[in-house]
């Protein structure tokens, strides 16, 4: 059943609504010394109006904005492509500890012995799950690890003397391919999935020629499903000396059952945040390693984390690097939850993998009777239905689908992705998901499709149960209110 | 230790439904020839107290800013991290969430963002700021990118070279995609003239420098603006935003863009990140910000109500032709920036400046070293060592003090400057102490 219909949201003011002059919260120390005069050309002339409350009222302003907030630790959160599994709270107690928040990037590395002993042993187990020996852990989350990947790809081709400005990408790729592609100075080339949902081979066979810098592929697809062709694939393109780059966004699909490295990628990146449990924050942060066959070693961004016998330093000698893509050796917070994640399961990865693709593969098999099915196989760990069935018969969308889902307490799909399947619904369930949560999923989405028949209204308007009602998109584009106007609100002005 | 759920019946119903007969069978799509048939060769599974007492081992290795007396600095500071900031970060909600693609599961964080928008707007003196970057080096990068479409005939960055190395490192790794060319203007004295600035500007789509600058100097940055501009070049200033409270926005001295590194407001020092960096602009860039923006809007009753907005200029919407390729960015270190920004007040940062440059001007006056430039200094101060900085700071942090940040690292002719970070969280004590520490070390 869904929760009643007007239960009570309280008023969220906005913090600056909430602010008075003259009200403080935090004071920070005042030695007994004389504040020497700046310059007039660089002192501050008006003062910013940040908030002005007190602790109690600030405590209470960002209890109230949490309390609005949906995320893995309400409920159910199958958002396609985006892994939200559980976050071990562990984590946060581990990269708490003083040694490592504390610790300064600057400090020597004599003095950072146990953090860099860390990123060594992260890397090592991240070469070893994606077939490839070379690590580095710096870019900041998975598009800057597919931008990383492709300068790797322009160094590499410069280093040998070969012009080449293309890179294939598939028609389900996720934006983000496309948009490194442009930032990384190539141009692009779309290849077509085919009735299985893999990559068209024939297609594929036309685009690769000698100005073929390589492929940037997901695999499994935003489909859900493994290319069956993959090694006719690799062959296809390292037959005409281009690379493959997997964007390891689905890697939670494979751990421990098939590399990318054995794939026949010679790049991958890795989505620590998705895969490796590093909770995602209402937005990030996240973490890109990228890992690399021994031909694209030497190109790898500095500095390295490397072991001496017994000692690690980072190492940033290396000629053909193509330099730094982030401050110091990347997000290490995140290291040491991902790390931490990965010493919990062991080689028990593999059966995280295996409940990711079975939990899916459930919900798959008791909704595909009720939606459209584009592509009729077994998934992975992830699927798409369409919801076209119900804009035929009923007018009801993707979009009315995922809004009455949140009726039901269930935080919507991915909708209207991958591209190339109309009312998309994107399910992702991930392996952390008990039998229960699945079925009451199941149980929703099926009431829904009988909603669409029998009261649509209820779609429409839907949702009724949320602090807001859908919202006009429309005019936050067209007339951008980008932040608060104190001068709309003189009596608050501090 | 694993965070499954299903029990073995669960497992044997589910198989059922889907009707294979077991986990293998689901796998078959995957071709023999790329499936792995051993075990992953990684470290045995640990149960969660010896997780614990193994990754503290690991911690206990390292000296932290608690461990010894820290003035590391150089871009990353030890300043004061309210304890409000844990708790709010802890709330599930916020820190369980993704990227709130369903605002009206999300009018929470959402609006959070806005407030953290409106919060660098008011720092810099601009009229919009994007809901964060990766960090003060990336969103360098980033607004390189905006100023190559804002001003497309001209393909050359200019930076100061008292800019942050590691951001100029940042953007020339990225340049060459970008088809832009980077030039440096020498520092002179430890700032930048603004008149070889200016020069170097003539032909450049945008300049880059920093308030207060690596340095530790205060850069004349109005006048470095104003020769960016006349140049027509955009300036851009990359600025801490601790110390805004005391020095001027970069909008009311004419920059077209404001950069940095928020770690300073809110964020542990944590070995180099999780941080976030942040980016505003003046309103004529709105449409070609790059990465997450939040915008006010109403809902169907007419309440107020928060959304990702402008994502016409996003990677899934606009795919190749996107501002920039962002999804993930920082949300939970903007949040952290936004609660102790909130929590110091417009006084509290105010406060924290003036304590930044009263213990810097302090400790020129009380260590025994000259002050290798003579601009004013913010927090930082930059010292000439009788002996390598290098060695200096070795033989400090044998007696328990981190003196701070050896520049040779980075510039040369520069092997013996020190430069000594000043944070409000350093007493006049601790400069004392620092004080016989240089003076036993460099005699």
């Amino acid at each position: 059943m869904t929760k009643e219909h007007g239960s009570a949201w309280p008023d969220a003011p906005l913090i600056f609504e909430r602010s008075r002059a003259g009200r403080r919260a935090g004071r920070p120390p005042r030695p007994d010394l004389p504040v020497p005069e700046l310059p007039s050309a660089v002192r501050r002339v008006t003062p910013p109006r940040l908030p002005e409350v007190s602790e109690p009222e600030l405590v209470r302003h960002f209890t109230t904005l949490a309390d609005r907030t949906f995320g893995v630790d309400t409920g159910f959160y199958p958002l396609g492509s985006c892994t939200m599994k559980h976050n071990p709270r562990v984590h946060e107690r581990l990269a708490g500890l003083p040694g490592f928040r504390d610790l300064h990037p600057h400090q020597e590395d004599e003095g950072a012995q146990g953090a860099l002993e860390l990123m060594w042993q992260l890397q090592s187990m991240l070469a070893e799950i994606a077939g490839l020996p070379a690590v580095t852990l710096q870019p900041a989350a998975g598009s800057q690890g597919e931008l990383t990947g492709l300068m790797l790809m322009r160094a590499y081709f410069a280093d040998r003397g070969e012009e080449r400005d293309t890179i294939i990408t598939a028609d389900t790729a996720h934006g983000t391919n496309p948009a490194s592609v442009t930032m990384a100075g190539y141009k692009l080339e779309r290849v077509e999935t085919d009735a299985r949902g893999n990559l068209d081979l024939d297609d594929l066979r036309g685009k690769v020629n000698e100005r073929t810098a390589g492929l940037m592929l997901t695999n499994p697809s935003t489909l859900g499903l493994f290319d069956e062709g993959i090694e006719d694939v690799a062959a296809i393109f390292h037959d005409a000396g281009a690379l493959l780059y997997y964007d390891g966004a689905n890697l939670n699909a494979v751990v421990g059952i098939s590399r990318p490295g054995d794939m026949g990628f010679d790049i991958v990146h890795y989505n620590l945040h998705k895969t490796f449990s590093q909770p995602h924050g209402g937005g990030g942060p996240g973490g890109g390693p990228v890992a690399v066959r021994e031909r694209l070693e030497p190109f790898l961004p500095v500095p390295r984390v490397v072991q001496d016998g017994d000692v690690y330093r980072l190492d940033s000698d290396h000629p053909k690097t193509i330099g730094r893509v982030r401050g110091f050796a990347g997000p290490f917070g995140v290291f040491v939850r991902s790390y931490a994640f990965m010493r919990a399961y062991g080689p028990g990865l593999r059966e995280m993998s295996e409940v990711a693709v079975l939990n899916a593969n459930y919900l798959l098999a008791r909704l595909k009777d009720v939606y459209d099915l584009p592509y009729d196989r077994l998934c992975m760990h992830e699927f798409v239905l369409s919801a076209r069935n119900l804009k035929r018969a009923h007018g009801i969308t993707a979009l009315d689908v995922a809004k009455r889902l949140m009726d039901y307490g269930i935080h919507p799909p991915t909708i209207y992705f991958p591209l190339v399947v109309s009312e998309a619904l994107m399910i992702e369930p991930t392996e952390t998901e008990p039998k229960e949560r699945l079925d009451e999923f199941v149980e929703a989405m099926r009431k829904l499709a009988e909603e669409a028949a029998e009261s649509p209204e209820l779609l429409k308007e839907a949702p009724r149960v949320r602090p807001v009602r859908r919202l006009d998109e429309v005019r936050a584009a067209k007339q951008p209110v980008l932040r608060y106007h104190f001068d709309e609100h003189p009596a608050l002005v501090g | 230790m694993s965070y499954l759920s299903l029990t073995d019946a669960d497992r044997e119903e589910m198989l059922a439904a889907i009707g294979v007969s077991n986990v293998e069978e689901l796998f078959e799509q995957v071709p023999a020839g790329v499936r792995l048939d051993r075990e992953l060769d990684v470290p045995p599974a640990l149960g969660e107290a010896e997780l614990v007492r193994h990754i503290e081992e690991l911690a206990a290795r390292n000296v932290h800013t608690g461990a010894e007396l820290s003035f590391l600095g150089a871009g990353i500071y030890d300043h004061y991290v309210p304890s409000v900031v844990d708790v709010i970060l802890s709330r599930g909600e916020f820190l369980t969430a993704y990227t709130p693609y369903q605002p009206e599961m999300s009018q929470g964080v959402l609006q959070a963002i806005f407030e953290y928008q409106t919060v660098i707007c008011e720092l810099t003196g601009m009229d919009v700021s994007n809901a964060s970057g990766y960090d003060g080096m990336t969103v360098a990068a980033d607004a390189c990118f905006v100023a190559k479409h804002a001003v497309p005939d001209r393909k050359k960055i200019v930076l100061a070279e008292t800019l942050n190395p590691q951001v100029r490192q940042v953007v020339k790794t990225y340049a060459p995609g970008f088809g832009l060319e980077v030039v440096e203007v020498p520092q002179r004295g430890g700032t930048t003239d603004p008149a070889s600035l200016g020069a170097a500007a003539e032909d450049a789509a945008a300049v880059l420098f920093q308030q207060p600058n690596f340095l530790g100097c205060l850069e004349p940055a109005p006048e470095l603006a104003e020769a960016a501009n006349e140049a027509g070049a955009l300036a851009i200033a990359h600025v801490d935003p601790m110390s805004l409270g005391v020095l001027e926005a970069p909008g009311a001295y004419g920059c077209d863009m404001a950069i940095g590194e928020g770690q300073s407001a809110g964020n542990w020092p944590s070995y180099g990140g999780p941080h976030y960096g942040f980016l505003a602009a003046r309103k004529d860039f709105i449409r070609r910000m790059p990465g997450r923006i939040v915008g006010e809007t109403v809902d169907l009753d007419g309440k107020r109500a928060f959304v990702l907005t402008l994502q016409t200029r996003e990677q899934h919407i606009r795919r190749e032709k996107a501002t920039s390729n962002i999804t993930t960015n920082q949300t939970l270190l903007a949040l952290a920036g936004l609660a102790t920004l909130s929590w110091l007040g417009p006084q509290g940062l105010r406060e924290v400046g003036e304590t930044c440059l009263s213990l810097a001007q302090y400790a020129r006056e009380r260590l025994p070293l000259e002050p290798a430039f003579d601009a004013p200094a913010f927090k930082e101060v930059a010292f000439r060592t009788p002996i390598p900085a290098r060695e200096a700071m070795k033989r400090a942090r044998e007696r328990g003090v981190h003196p701070g940040y050896a520049l040779g690292r980075d510039y040369e002719g520069m092997d013996d400057v020190l430069l000594v970070a000043l944070t409000e969280k350093r007493s006049v004590e601790d400069v004392d102490r620092l004080a016989e520490v240089l003076e036993e070390v460099c005699s």
